[in-house]
C-alpha cells in the first residue's frame, strides 16, 4: 500500500538531487536553474502528498502559487543569463564579481 | 497491485531523469531529462487524485518552462566542455552535504512513522461524495484565494514585464518600421497634380 511516506520520500529525494546539482554544477548557471526548478518540484510534490493525505485542498491551492513563482523564476534568471551573456560572451558563474559582493 | 506498480514506475523514473538532468554533460540533455521528470511527476500527481496539478504541470512546465530552456540553452553559443572543468571538484563536498541532507529527511521520516507527534490522522481513504478535484480547487480559489491568485497573476505580468525589459534592446543599424509615421502620412504631403504645358516639362 503506497502511503504518505512514499510520496514524502521521493520528494526528499528529489529535493536532495536539486541540492547535489547546484553544487555538482557551479559553473553552469543554467543547469542551476534547472537543480532550482528539481526543488521547486519536490517541493510541490510534498504539498500534494499532504494536501491529499490531509484532506486539505490548500496545499493544492499553495503548489499552484509555488508553479507560478517558479515560472515566473525561471522567465527572469533566463532573461538576467541572456543579457549577461550578451555583455561577457560567458555564462560561467566563476567569473561574475563585478560588484564584489 | 496496478497502483503500487505504477507508483513505483513513476516515482522511479521521476528520480533517473532527475539524477540524469543534474549528471548529463550535454545542457539540452539535461533539459530533455527534465522534462521527462515533470512528466513523470504529473503522472504522481495523477495517481495521487490531483488531476488540476498534473495538467498545469504538463502545460506551464513542459510547455513553457523547458521550452523556455531549450530555447535559451540553444541561443547561447556557450563552450559548455569548459564549464564542466570543475565538476570532480565539487563532488565530494556536493555528496557529503546531500548524503547528510537525504539523512536528516529519512531521520524525520522514520521519526514520523514511529509515532512520535500524532498531529492529525493521515487516513488516505478517499471522502464519500467528495467534490472533482478542478471543482473544489476552483471554488476555493475564487473564493477564499482570489486576492492571493490575483497577487499571482500580478507576479506573472511583472515577471513578464521584466523580462522584456531586460532583453529588449534598441538596434541603430537596423530600420524597423515606423508605423505611426506611415499612418500620419496625408496625401498632401506625398501628392501633387500638376497640368504641365506641353515641352515645359514638371519641376520636381
Amino acid at each position: 500500500m503506497i502511503g504518505l511516506g512514499h510520496y514524502l520520500t521521493v520528494g526528499a529525494i528529489l529535493f536532495v538531487l536539486g541540492v547535489f546539482g547546484i553544487f555538482l554544477n557551479r559553473k553552469n548557471v543554467i543547469v542551476i536553474l534547472m537543480a532550482i526548478e528539481l526543488i521547486l518540484l519536490a517541493v510541490n510534490i510534498n504539498l500534494v502528498a499532504f494536501s491529499v493525505f490531509l484532506h486539505n485542498m490548500v496545499g493544492q491551492v499553495f503548489a499552484m502559487f509555488v508553479l507560478t513563482v517558479a515560472a515566473a523564476e525561471a522567465a527572469i534568471g533566463l532573461a538576467i543569463l541572456v543579457i549577461y551573456f550578451r555583455g561577457r560572451g560567458t555564462i560561467a558563474v566563476d567569473d561574475i564579481n563585478q560588484m564584489k559582493g | 497491485m496496478i497502483q503500487v506498480f505504477t507508483f513505483y514506475l513513476f516515482a522511479t523514473f521521476v528520480i533517473a531523469s532527475g539524477v540524469m538532468t543534474i549528471a548529463s554533460r550535454n545542457p539540452v540533455h539535461s533539459v530533455l531529462w527534465l522534462i521527462l521528470a515533470f512528466f513523470n511527476a504529473a503522472g504522481l500527481f495523477l495517481l495521487i487524485g490531483a488531476e488540476f496539478l498534473a495538467f498545469l504541470l504538463v502545460i506551464v512546465y513542459v510547455g513553457a518552462v523547458a521550452v523556455l530552456f531549450l530555447f535559451v540553452v540553444m541561443m547561447l553559443d556557450v563552450d559548455f566542455a569548459e564549464l564542466r572543468a570543475g565538476f570532480a571538484n565539487y563532488l565530494f563536498p556536493g555528496l557529503l552535504l546531500a548524503v547528510v541532507l537525504l539523512a536528516e529527511m529519512i531521520v524525520a521520516l522514520v521519526a514520523r512513522n514511529a509515532g512520535g507527534l500524532s498531529l492529525a490522522a493521515d487516513q488516505a481513504a478517499p471522502v464519500a461524495n467528495a467534490p472533482a478535484n478542478i471543482v473544489a480547487l476552483g471554488t476555493m480559489l475564487y473564493s477564499r484565494y482570489l486576492f492571493i491568485f490575483e497577487a499571482a497573476g500580478i507576479v506573472l505580468l511583472v515577471a513578464m514585464i521584466g523580462a522584456i525589459v531586460l532583453t529588449h534592446r534598441k538596434r541603430s543599424d537596423v530600420r524597423p518600421q515606423s508605423i505611426d509615421r506611415q499612418v500620419r502620412r496625408r496625401p498632401k504631403d506625398a501628392v501633387r497634380n500638376m497640368q504641365p504645358g506641353v515641352g515645359q516639362g514638371v519641376e520636381l
